[in-house]
């Protein structure tokens, strides 16, 4: 058992702070919540920054080692995190890199790496969510298209895209999970509604999706015909891997900022408060130890991570719940101020124990899929 | 980073465990229970000439010359059999207190106002005068309380967390093998949410506290101690709690195991001061890190 970092991984680390000190400074203010060009402008000038640097294919080229690094040092550098780029970087892209033909790679890849296509996701619908294999949104063939009818919800950055990862119902005579295709829609083509879905944080991160009689083209299909059920699984092993490893960090930060405040307004004193905060500290060092650990587990079974990252999606995204809430005592009744630091975070912390998986159906997969537990009739 | 077991690592834990499944199997286990109070010296030796106690003592002094990872490893194992006797006392004895090393020597010290093992001891560290037996709540465990706290040795604490991560991962183990096995209803009932649910949870508690625990092995560092002790308590203690509660009515059986974790992780959470001061260690280090 080592902790400790490789030569050519500290040397990694040394080049990026120094890039990082470097060419932050000139990457301009970030813009508003609301703006969406200006949100999508800046995350792909970022990502235009990362690819000249040669950082761009770091999620998928890197060892998980070189990745943890990655994002440890720009979260601690307060470089932005992916972004608009989410969906092409963490989902889309290391899908079609996986599974989709030499010319499908070709077409989309570089695109996404040099910061000039965005990427959305239709996978949920309004009644398939954790039961996401029932979804209905059909799809016909017609000649060299699809004719795709249906719609999406819970789809980030829909307004900004050029992409939609979609996936679609092609034989609905067939058991759920094998009647599924995985189509690159492009969101020009005529039919396609976008609408903004406003969250409890008041703020549209989301948006539905409508579509009616949309073609795409079949060749947009990657991997065969009702097999987008087992392409779709490798997208999300990708999604509960290393995507949290910037919020460790960050969260520690704000743990640390949190107990600063409470030393200031004098709520430090309260033992019962800070004796939470103390264990809070427990909690968010662990989980990184727990990163640490999944991530050389990664690196020694080739780079996909398992099922034990469900473990610690459960834990984090609790555990984050519970920093919030812990910030709003420290705050006390400025907890209600939206102009006030983390009260909009602890909004939207509550988005965690159920995007990519509620904790019920995270642990489902841990009981059946690690301890093995039957499945209920 | 390889934060993973080496070759070797997995080789001393099933060694351990295999030992211990031999000299410290379930009849033994009932037989220690039957005769409270009494150390099997016979298998305290065994200990010793297996290195356990002197497993980190240099090998220029007779040890293994092995270190905090490899104890940590096999003290899980130790809390994962229930194996009884003032083990983390004589493990930080070898090299200090003669035959502490070699098990000849079953060593006790003064912890939180409270001695293991006492009347058993060839050597007492610290302070145990005026010391008075109390009916201690677990079978394996014989205390007395003494007026004079001892101090804390934080290798205790890791020690003590890594015991604690044994008896979590044996009692997600337990709870698991029991929610597969039994029927009601017409079905396992690990198929039934609810039970799953808890499993599920028991397991999540025990490789967060996995992580903990092994990092501060390999670290050393009192914080990332703290860490592994505070979530090793609860992986441990809340592990015991669920693991009677999936056996049903068999869980509150004299019979049964689990409650013989349960009581031994309570015994731990005492062992080198309270949580609490675990939490303020670690409240003090976000100003530290401040500054």
């Amino acid at each position: 058992m080592d902790l400790a970092y490789t030569p050519e991984e500290e040397e990694f680390r040394a080049r990026l702070r120094e890039w990082l000190g470097r060419v932050l400074p000139t990457l301009g203010p970030k813009p508003s919540p609301d703006d969406w060009p200006g949100r999508r402008a800046y995350d792909l000038r970022w990502q235009r920054m990362l690819y000249d640097a040669g950082y761009a294919d770091v999620h998928w080229g890197g060892t998980p080692s070189v990745r943890l690094i990655f994002l440890e040092e720009t979260e601690k550098a307060g470089a932005p995190y992916v972004g608009a780029g989410f969906v092409g970087l963490l989902h889309a892209g290391p899908t079609i890199a996986a599974e989709g033909t030499a010319e499908q790679r070709a077409r989309w890849l570089p695109p996404i790496l040099r910061g000039e296509e965005v990427w959305c996701q239709g996978f949920s619908e309004p009644d398939a969510g954790s039961d996401l294999a029932a979804l209905r949104t059909r799809a016909w063939r017609d000649g060299d298209d699809y004719v795709v009818s249906g719609s999406k919800i819970w789809t980030s950055h829909a307004e900004v895209a050029d992409w939609c990862e979609l996936l679609v119902r092609t034989d609905p005579e067939a058991p759920k999970h094998r009647g599924i295709s995985w189509l690159a829609m492009p969101m020009d083509a005529p039919g396609i509604t976008v609408r903004p879905l406003r969250t409890l944080a008041g703020s549209a991160e989301f948006a539905e999706v409508f579509l009616d009689e949309v073609r795409v083209p079949a060749a947009n299909r990657v991997g065969d015909e009702n097999d987008g059920w087992r392409v779709t699984m490798v997208t999300l092993s990708f999604e509960r891997g290393t995507a949290f490893v910037g919020e460790v960090v960050a969260c520690r930060r704000v743990l640390r900022e949190l107990a600063a405040e409470a030393h200031r307004n004098g709520r430090w004193d309260d033992p019962v408060l800070r004796r939470r905060l103390g264990r809070l500290n427990a909690e968010f060092r662990a989980l990184w130890r727990l990163t640490q650990w999944n991530v050389s587990e990664a690196e020694l079974t080739g780079g996909v991570p398992g099922v034990g990252s469900s473990v610690f999606k459960l834990r984090f995204s609790h555990a984050r719940q519970e920093l919030y809430d812990a910030g709003a005592d420290v705050l006390g009744p400025e907890a209600l101020d939206l102009d006030r630091p983390w009260v909009l975070d602890r909004l939207s912390s509550l988005s965690y124990t159920i995007a990519a998986g509620t904790s019920q159906i995270q642990r489902n997969i841990v009981a059946e899929r690690i301890l093995g537990l039957p499945k209920g009739r | 980073m390889r934060f993973q077991l080496t070759e070797d690592q997995r080789a001393l834990r099933d060694g351990v465990r295999e030992l211990l499944a031999r000299r410290f199997g379930r009849e033994a286990l009932r037989a220690a229970v039957d005769a409270p109070g009494r150390l099997d010296r016979a298998l305290w030796r065994e200990l010793g000439s297996a290195g356990f106690f002197a497993l980190r003592l240099p090998e220029a002094e007779g040890g293994v010359g092995l270190g905090l990872p490899e104890a940590v490893l096999a003290f899980e194992e130790a809390g994962r059999a229930l194996l009884p006797g003032p083990l983390v006392a004589t493990h930080l004895a070898a090299g200090r207190v003669p035959g502490a090393a070699t098990g000849e020597a079953v060593v006790a010290a003064v912890g939180n106002g409270l001695v293991e093992w006492l009347a058993e001891a060839d050597v007492v560290r610290g302070n145990a005068a005026r010391a008075v037996p109390l009916r201690s709540v677990d079978p394996l465990t014989p205390l007395h309380r003494v007026p004079v706290a001892g101090g804390v040795d934080p290798v205790a604490v890791l020690l003590t967390a890594a015991e604690q991560l044994g008896s979590a991962t044996r009692a997600c183990e337990l709870a698991v093998q029991h929610a597969r096995a039994r029927e009601q209803f017409g079905q396992p009932i690990g198929a039934f949410q609810a039970v799953k649910h808890l499993c599920a949870e028991m397991l999540v508690r025990t490789e967060t506290a996995r992580a903990a625990v092994y990092a501060a092995a390999v670290t050393a560092d009192p914080a990332d101690i703290d860490t592994a002790r505070l979530l090793a308590d609860e992986a441990a203690v809340r592990g015991a709690r669920d693991c009677l509660q999936v056996h049903g009515g068999m869980g509150f059986t004299w019979e049964f195991e689990v409650h013989l974790h349960l009581k031994r992780t309570w015994v731990r959470t005492h062992r080198t001061g309270d949580a609490t001061q675990s939490e303020e260690n670690l409240a003090a280090e976000l100003l530290a890190q401040l500054s």
